[in-house]
């Protein structure tokens, strides 16, 4: 390398950092295919269910009269659906805090083998201002449901 | 009438600011015939208009005035002083005049205190400034105005979000704003070096100072805001990868490269085009990441697309001083000469692999941020979290870590590394060991179990720059290397024990009934309503006792605030020197029974003292660079003074 010229070591140096580069971009876009986490409803969880070990998000409403908890205190099971399906969902861990039957949920999880989507995650609206970005996009009379029966649950 | 006189400032500094750029470009053009020296005094003035219209809304909001709408929409007056204060940097407009007031004092104290740059440099850099500026000062006036008025004053304000009423936060969005926007700095020099093509070691000299300044307050502003998620969100993690992060990382990730390719540029004069690259890449990620947060494109591609005067108008800000600085890198970079040739086992070797390998990480935050913006406007919604980025950045840090145990033992030019062989013994006796304590804890996953090894490995690697040194002639600049690289091993050894060594419980307990975590033993006495100035709240009265010593009280609370109405969690947090325990209260179950989540998290505060060390080496290399550089100028300054006595 000691005796190459400047602006070879130039082109050298341009090659190389270009090639990482390209390298990094391909990794990049082979790992957003293979990692990233795709939005589902219920119905699209019945109709292509996806694979066991994948991460994914869940949204829908929660339905009413559907949650229950388990007997250790800390687990609960519940059933997100859109009208068209249900698909149930266990969660273990303390749920948001506008976190009602009735209400909207994305649930950040995996589709277990028996059907099941075990939540690691839930993510409910946090105030009015807030609702998570996959349940902006339900129908406007989803929505007015929502944030009716949100009310109603916030002023019992 | 405060508003009033804010708006005038505002509206004055942007004038001053097309003045600035006028002149400027004049001045270039035309030389000889004056203009260039109203350039630095309009400099100076417009940074320090643009404070006086910071200040004023910051009056605005301490007052309450409820006919300006800002304060309206996002203050309320039964909140603590300090979150009024806070209000002002809490929305939108608020946080928009910041970035301006930033942004002109940053040309303020360029056009004050930077003596070496040649003048014709000077002009185009604070033109460049003020080119930059102007388009922000357009944003805040014509879209984003924070002293309009309402046509009648409102009977009360509507409150500031509460998960941002904390004191932590109060300060975090200044610090993250300076570092960002101190950033611009090093944007403009590189436009005023492309312009006058006086690209070389002085130039890197020049602009060192100011970067090193913009990145010690974004590595104290991304420490703090994660410190912040950590204790504040209640979800026990410390780094989400969410949007709003990356935008902060992305700029600091550049920002790191810059600094350490301005080091070859000024010993060397070599990487000439590329630290001008980076010099615009850096303030490009503040931009880019202002527009992320800024344009309510992050909730959705819809949302954007319903109100997208802000975000479009942010976009084609974006697309001009960032297009029209690349374009202006492309037509000169060829004629910046090439740099000084180096061998691939040198210095300069190790920081181009250094700089490769932060642009690489950068490349791969920055694909996965944008990522599901992308894939949404194609039909599909998407979430790209740690199981893409962690294996991916990890990939190109490991190399880069290893990298640096060896970089700052090797001489510039060139070198062979069985000159350091035997040096590199100590740290890999380091590593060995680690290794060895690993295995025999078992059960450890790859990323953790290979963080811990470079941490020890690195720790040791970092102090050998000081060996067959006299420590007291040591330069501060070299201390701050040595402190920087140090705090990047204690802050790593955190990240990786917290996720190794975390040990997490979820139960369900009555009052009375006690749970274990780790080496604790918490239990729950009672829980009982409390309220403060804007909020009530459930409050756990727990102990909590580590191993044999004296129980501790910890107090968790779940608030419900009633301006805007919402519930946050208020994690307890007890602090030892090895580690912390977390508790966080959920609700209480029909039997009576209240759920809790307890966290024993070993040694994860040094992933924040690593941050607050790295910044501190940062502060060292600035303050040892300053001083020899005030020294280099008395000098001059004197030998002048002694040759104009002597000609006499």
């Amino acid at each position: 390398m000691a005796r190459i010229k400047p602006k070879h070591q130039r082109l050298v140096l341009i090659a190389i950092a270009l090639a990482v580069l390209i390298a990094a971009g391909l990794l990049a876009a082979w790992g957003l295919r293979n990692q990233a986490s795709y939005f589902y409803v219920p119905s699209d969880i019945v109709a292509k269910p996806p694979e066991s070990d994948r991460a994914v998000r869940l949204g829908g409403m929660v339905e009413k009269g559907s949650m229950k908890t388990e007997a250790d205190g800390i687990t609960i099971g519940f059933v997100v659906g859109d009208g068209k399906a249900r698909v149930p969902v266990r969660f273990r861990g303390i749920v948001p805090s506008l976190f009602v039957e009735g209400s909207g949920v994305v649930a950040e999880g995996k589709l277990a083998e028996n059907g099941t989507f075990i939540a690691d995650n839930l993510l409910a609206k946090h105030d009015e201002n807030y609702v998570p970005r996959e349940l902006q996009d339900m129908s406007e009379h989803q929505k007015q449901q929502v944030v009716a029966e949100t009310a109603e649950a916030a002023s019992q | 009438m405060i508003a009033e006189f804010g708006l005038a400032a505002l509206w004055l500094a942007a004038a001053l600011a097309a003045l600035q750029l006028f002149s400027g470009v004049l001045a270039l053009a035309r030389p000889g015939e004056g203009l260039g020296t109203v350039v630095r005094p309009v400099a100076v003035v417009q940074g320090a208009l643009a404070l006086v219209a910071f200040a004023a809304l910051i009056v605005l909001f301490t007052r309450t005035d409820l006919s300006v709408k800002l304060v309206a929409m996002s203050s309320h007056s039964a909140k603590p002083f300090i979150y009024k204060l806070a209000g002002t940097w809490g929305n939108h407009e608020g946080s928009m005049l910041l970035w301006v007031t930033v942004m002109g004092l940053a040309g303020s104290f360029v056009a004050l205190f930077e003596k070496r740059l040649p003048e014709k440099t000077m002009l185009a850099t604070l033109a460049g400034q003020a080119f930059v500026s102007l388009g922000f000062y357009a944003f805040l006036l014509i879209s984003s105005n924070p002293f309009e008025r309402l046509p009648i004053p409102a009977a009360q304000g509507k409150g500031l979000n509460p998960l941002l009423q904390d004191v932590g936060l109060a300060f975090h969005p200044p610090t993250l704003y300076i570092g960002y926007v101190g950033l611009s700095v090093a944007f403009s020099f590189a436009i005023g070096a492309l312009v006058t093509r006086e690209v070389g070691p002085a130039f890197a000299r020049a602009m060192r100072p100011w970067v090193l300044g913009a990145w010690i307050f974004l590595t104290v502003g991304i420490a703090a805001g994660s410190y912040w998620a950590y204790y504040e969100l209640g979800w026990g993690g410390w780094w989400f990868w969410d949007p709003v992060e990356n935008a902060s990382l992305m700029p600091w990730l550049a920002a790191t490269a810059l600094l350490h390719s301005a080091s070859v540029l000024a010993a060397r004069n070599a990487l000439r085009a590329w630290t001008v690259m980076l010099g615009v890449v850096a303030f490009s990620m503040s931009m880019v990441g202002t527009f992320l947060v800024r344009s309510g494109i992050l909730t959705s591609v819809h949302a954007f697309a319903v109100d997208p005067e802000r975000g479009t108008f942010i976009l084609a800000l974006l697309a001009i001083n960032i297009g029209g600085a690349l374009a202006l890198f492309g037509v000169r970079a060829a004629t910046v000469s090439e740099g000084k040739r180096f061998a691939l086992v040198s210095r300069e070797g190790a920081l181009v692999f250094n700089n490769v390998m932060l642009t690489a990480v950068l490349g791969i935050v920055l694909f996965g941020t944008l990522y599901p913006l992308v894939a949404e406007t194609m039909g599909a919604q998407v979430s790209v979290g740690p199981p893409y980025f962690n294996p991916m950045t990890a990939l190109f840090v490991v190399p880069m870590l290893l990298v640096l145990m060896i970089g700052p033992l090797l001489r510039w030019k060139q070198d062979n590394l069985s000159r350091i062989g035997m040096r590199l013994a100590v740290p890999l006796l380091a590593i060995a060991g680690a290794a060895g304590a690993v295995i025999a804890s078992g059960g450890v996953g790859l990323l953790p179990w290979l963080g811990i090894l470079l941490a020890a490995g690195l720790a040791v690697a970092s102090v050998m720059p000081l060996r067959e040194r006299n420590l007291k002639r040591t330069p501060l600049a070299v201390w701050g290397m040595v402190a920087a690289h140090f705090g990047v091993a204690v802050s790593l050894f955190g990240m990786a024990s917290e996720s190794a060594f975390s040990v997490e419980k979820l139960v369900a307990v009555r009052a009375g009934d006690s749970a274990e975590v780790g080496p604790w033993k918490v239990n729950l006495k009672a829980v009982l309503p409390v309220a403060g100035p804007n909020w009530t709240a459930l409050e756990a009265d727990m102990s909590a006792q580590y191993e044999d010593a004296a129980p501790l009280e910890v107090r968790p609370q779940s608030r419900s605030f009633w301006s805007p109405p919402q519930q946050t969690t208020e994690s307890a947090l007890v602090t030892r020197w090895n580690g912390q325990l977390y508790v966080v209260i959920g609700e209480e179950a029909d039997d009576g029974r209240w759920q809790l989540r307890l966290w024993w998290k070993p040694f994860v505060t040094l992933i924040w003292y690593g941050a607050i060390l790295i910044a501190f080496g940062g502060l060292l290399a600035l303050i040892g660079r300053v001083a020899s550089d005030i020294r280099r100028l008395v000098a001059r300054d004197k030998i002048a003074y002694r040759r104009e006595r002597q000609g006499r």
